[in-house]
């Protein structure tokens, strides 16, 4: 089973994220690995124990550091990485990155293309479905197990609350993971840095174009309709307050 | 091309879910500023399609299309946006929606906003990104666009009415399907109901753990509450699916929502908004919660929970 995964690097909403021009200031925030790839590419490797394989990553390098991403892939059980370099455009947008990500998948001649179901910066809409698109494959999304088969893969789809439906899908097919059937695995630092050191990573340039077609007039924290009556003071002083109140309606 | 807005509706079980009124309802807004129509379209069989307050409702039915199926529900929308040509096609930002807006975009070549929470009648879109950190206001390019919209953004009742719907048939041949609908999946029994708990205390990514998960259990047992939880904390393995609140979990409304290391991601928020009590802790100030709940503090979870035990 021919395996590949679209990654997405991201800026990480753990921080402050400063706007300038209308978007985020790509040049004063931390990126991360967009949190559902750390899922899917989990359920990739699972997929590939399972049945054997390859499992490849690909991701597009918007600041140059998406070598350490592709390492930590390859420690929990990728066996290839690509990076198409980017690195003038860190704003590129999903279909800007998918168009990319397309054009290098295709001449992968992959069995399953997994990308994570949504990213938090995915203002004109996720990877996969774009991929899916521009591959001329079949996509369902919200997935959280994958079983593969003989030219098929089984899949459970979620909707919502523990509601959900198990599909058939013919492959070659995308699928946007929601979670892998088993939480990420750990990969120790020693051995990514051991990778890091061994490690090739298949360089490419974008090809394609594609545009979202979207202007950004304004960027800017959310004006609150209201904002929380703010408890001041230690945690021991959190803590009274918080119960004092909960008593105070009869809740404790 | 038309003035016309489109709304892609969607229903389980013969029901259709709120998030498809409350788009009918912004549609009829914005398709009367725009001079056009506001149409539903239905796809499916073996649901009643008569129930919105569209000026007109497409109904699509075909055996084929009894369960919802990405594949064929996207083949149908893709000929039938490409024959109408409406101004604005309106998806829900839901697990079925999420499915197909970004895919249509990509197919038809047309703009496509994601995480909209508001549209102003000049179709200037209001998205919620970044987790909710930052609202980014977009204008698309060309005659037509697409939105995928978060549920709970607009009012559910201006789009319930009884329109009478015209049945058509899949404009689109549906034989040779990659993708089949297998079974339905059900929720595991045999765990708290945690819709039906009036107090819950909900963690987050913030309880850091699975070892810290014992420490917010004991302060649920105190409060005589339930133990509840966001989405990364259910697929890190620290608490079962049962106990997920939000978009892809359960929507809960107890009349104590005590939230421990959760930011308020609006996948989160779709769950819990309408609890009637909502006390946040977080280290992060500017945490979008803070919006949302009612008292929050900036404080170490672990200690608050600590102390708090001690006085309860």
């Amino acid at each position: 089973m021919n395996i590949v995964v679209a990654i997405k690097h991201i800026p990480s909403i753990a921080d402050d994220l400063p706007v300038s021009d209308n978007n985020v200031d790509f040049d004063s925030v931390d990126f991360v690995l967009n949190e559902f790839d750390e899922q899917s590419i989990e359920q990739a490797v699972l997929v590939k124990e399972a049945v054997g394989g390859t499992v490849t990553v690909v991701g597009v390098d918007l600041i140059e550091e998406l070598d350490n991403v592709l390492h930590m892939a390859l420690a929990k059980g990728a066996d290839k990485a690509v990076k198409i370099t980017a690195d003038d455009d860190p704003g590129a947008d999903s279909h800007a990155q998918a168009k990319w990500l397309a054009e290098a998948i295709k001449g992968m001649s992959p069995d399953l293309v997994f990308a994570g179901v949504q990213a938090s910066n995915d203002l004109d809409g996720q990877i996969g479905p774009l991929l899916a698109a521009y591959l001329d494959m079949p996509y369902i999304g919200g997935v959280s197990s994958v079983e593969a088969g003989d030219g098929t893969a089984t899949v459970n789809k979620e909707f919502a609350g523990g509601v959900g439906a198990k599909y058939e899908v013919g492959l070659p097919a995308v699928i946007g993971v929601q979670a892998a059937v088993k939480p990420p695995r750990y990969a120790p630092i020693s051995k990514v840095r051991q990778i890091a050191q061994t490690a090739t990573i298949e360089e490419l340039d974008p090809s394609g174009d594609a545009s979202a077609g979207l202007t950004y007039k304004n960027m800017a924290p959310p004006v609150a309709a209201g904002h929380a009556e703010m408890i001041d003071g230690s945690a021991k002083e959190v803590a009274a307050k918080i119960v004092e109140l909960l008593k105070s309606k009869g809740l404790a | 091309m038309s003035n016309d807005v489109y709304v892609i509706t969607e229903h389980l079980d013969g029901k259709f879910s709120d998030v498809s009124f409350e788009l009918v309802g912004k549609a009829k807004e914005l398709a009367s500023a725009l001079g056009g129509e506001a149409v539903a379209v239905v796809i499916g069989s073996g649901v009643d399609a008569n129930v919105f307050a569209s000026d007109s409702t497409i109904h699509v039915d075909d055996a084929a299309l009894s369960n919802f199926n990405p594949e064929a529900y996207g083949k149908v929308i893709e000929a039938l946006i490409k024959e109408k040509f409406p101004r604005l096609v309106m998806f829900g930002w839901t697990a079925t929606g999420m499915d197909m807006a970004a895919w249509l975009s990509g197919r038809l070549d047309v703009p496509c906003a994601a995480y909209v929470k508001d549209i102003g009648v000049d179709l200037t879109m209001s998205c919620q990104a970044y987790g909710g950190k930052l609202m980014a206001d977009v204008t698309t390019e060309g005659d037509m666009a697409i939105a995928a919209c978060l549920a709970g953004s607009f009012p559910a009742e201006a789009g319930q009415g009884s329109t009478a719907a015209a049945t058509v048939a899949s404009p689109v041949s549906l034989d040779g399907l990659k993708m089949k609908f297998v079974e339905a999946i059900n929720p595991e029994g045999g765990d708290v109901d945690i819709t039906a708990q009036t107090k819950l205390v909900s963690v987050g990514r913030g309880i850091g753990g699975k070892e810290n998960i014992e420490l917010a259990e004991e302060l649920a047992e105190a409060l005589d509450a339930a133990l509840s939880c966001s989405r990364p904390v259910v697929d890190a393995g620290w608490l079962p699916r049962t106990r997920q609140v939000g978009k892809s979990g359960l929507k809960v409304k107890p009349k104590l929502y005590l939230m421990l290391g959760i930011s308020g991601a609006p996948e989160h928020l779709e769950g819990m908004s309408s609890a009637e009590l909502i006390i946040a802790v977080n280290t992060d100030k500017k945490a979008p919660i803070f919006n949302v709940a009612h008292y929050g503090a900036t404080a170490d979870l672990f200690e608050v929970a600590e102390e708090m035990l001690e006085l309860l």
